[in-house]
């Protein structure tokens, strides 16, 4: 009982800084950088993640190999390790020092890219052989065959998939505390530096505002699998 | 063009802090493997017993271990958790290397959820009416189990289980967080101090690569052998 007493007053003093960082009177942070990191991410990569899931369906073996040994690096390395490199190599190559919330983005749209473009692949792989070789005969080239019939359907079908990433990279954006970006850990931990007493609160509080997003958003997969299931059966009727 | 000296990184106190991070890491991956699954097995036990509550117990478990970050995880058990238990437990954790049993509690609990729905879903994937004609045919439950059921669900459910311990190779790196002197925590205090920035990351880079290679490869392996062959 004095535990959710002690959370109601933390989210009363505290409520607004999590939720919104210091903004409008300085950088915005809290649950809404949280966000904006995810989804910046998720549609950064998107596209890469089609081409990497094209190259590496291709059967041009200097097209699918060096596309296989990236995305083996990246998905065998910590996103620790990729935010590290990250703020070592943009830098770098761009000639210009970044913040911290760009080297987080940088390394998270590299960790998906990987991630969502092995989904993007077996999406691809899973549309029958027999429309490829249909369209193909029917004169379109290649290019018009993954264009007009086999990504229409394959990112479709993936779009569970496409969501499931996006609550892997609303977890992943939590490592961005380790370089100090003022997103939901980050600020739960200022938040606590502040208050000192009442750790349990303040964590339960931010594992719980974790869990609601996150699994608000996992219900939503299972709602559009069982649509497309739906009317992948209908289709077939 | 960079200018490599892997040499100002390997050796000396630098050396040491790499090999002793190297250690940790996989040290900290073994244990908390082997807890992951051997809770895990408990987990999935329970809920064929079917007793409403307990399942409601562990379907909430499973969900907030997948819906909550694994540094979130983490920061609960280290910084949230002590405050809760007797001062006596605390002292006692806090004087044998608090930090890495915090973490080792938070990824054994957080890999068992993940590892228990793999399980589960290899169970599931055996048709339910495989135990009723193996009882049928006069084999007792535990036979079944062991004879019929088991085997079949087991080779079903390797490729998530190899998939997992992947990532939780990869999890150990957030023990850093809590000043677990892992390879990440370690890399990151000779970049520090030598601004060696590229021949510590890669060297870093390097062991993580071989582990999660190697633990690809075994799951590869066992694909080709065990899966593909059999069914089709």
């Amino acid at each position: 009982m004095h535990t959710i007493l002690d959370i109601l007053d933390i989210l009363h003093t505290y409520g607004l800084q999590l939720l919104i960082g210091e903004f409008p009177h300085g950088p915005l942070g809290g649950l809404a950088l949280t966000l904006i990191l995810a989804v910046t991410g998720l549609v950064c990569a998107f596209p890469l993640a089609v081409l990497f899931g094209i190259a590496r369906t291709s059967t041009v073996r200097w097209v699918a190999w060096p596309a296989g040994a990236i995305v083996h690096t990246l998905r065998g390395l910590p996103v620790l390790m990729l935010i590290f490199w990250a703020y070592f190599i943009v830098p770098l190559l761009t000639g210009k020092s970044i913040s911290g919330t760009t080297t987080v983005i940088c390394a998270l749209v590299a960790y998906e890219t990987a991630f969502l473009g092995e989904v993007i692949k077996a999406g691809i792989q899973a549309i029958p052989q027999g429309q490829v070789e249909a369209s193909r005969s029917l004169g379109m080239s290649y290019f018009t065959t993954l264009r007009e019939v086999v990504l229409p359907q394959a990112l479709f079908n993936m779009i569970p998939s496409i969501l499931n990433q996006l609550i892997s990279l609303i977890k992943n954006t939590s490592l961005a505390y380790i370089i100090s970006v003022n997103e939901l850990t980050y600020a739960a931990y200022q938040v606590n530096a502040q208050l000192l007493t009442k750790p349990f609160q303040v964590y339960f509080l931010l594992a719980m505002t974790y869990f609601v997003l996150c699994y608000l958003l996992s219900s939503l997969v299972g709602l559009a699998e069982r649509r497309i299931k739906l009317k992948r059966q209908f289709r077939s009727l | 063009m960079l200018n490599l000296d892997f040499g100002a990184v390997l050796h000396g106190q630098y050396l040491h802090w790499l090999i002793g991070g190297a250690f940790t890491t996989l040290w900290l991956f073994a244990a908390a493997w082997v807890c992951a699954f051997m809770l895990a097995v408990l987990l999935v036990g329970l809920r064929t017993l079917a007793l409403p509550p307990l399942e409601w117990l562990i379907a909430g478990y499973v969900n907030y271990h997948r819906n909550v970050p694994g540094l979130v995880q983490i920061f609960v058990w280290y910084f949230g958790i002590p405050e809760l238990l007797p001062a006596w437990i605390t002292d006692f954790i806090n004087n044998h290397n608090g930090e890495f049993i915090f973490a080792l509690i938070a990824l054994s609990l957080n890999s068992a959820a993940y590892m228990s729905e793999d399980l589960r879903s290899g169970m599931r994937s055996v048709a339910a009416t495989q135990m009723e004609a193996a009882r049928a045919l006069g084999l007792s439950y535990l036979q079944s189990m062991r004879d019929v059921l088991l085997p079949q669900a087991i080779r079903i459910s390797v490729p998530p289980l190899v998939n997992q311990s992947l990532s939780l190779f990869k999890s150990t790196s957030l023990a850093m967080a809590i000043g677990v002197a892992e390879m990440t925590y370690s890399s990151r205090q000779i970049e520090n101090e030598t601004y060696r920035t590229f021949e510590t990351f890669a060297l870093a880079s390097a062991f993580y690569l071989l582990m999660s290679w190697s633990i690809m490869a075994i799951g590869g392996w066992y694909n080709g052998r065990h899966l593909k062959v059999k069914g089709r």
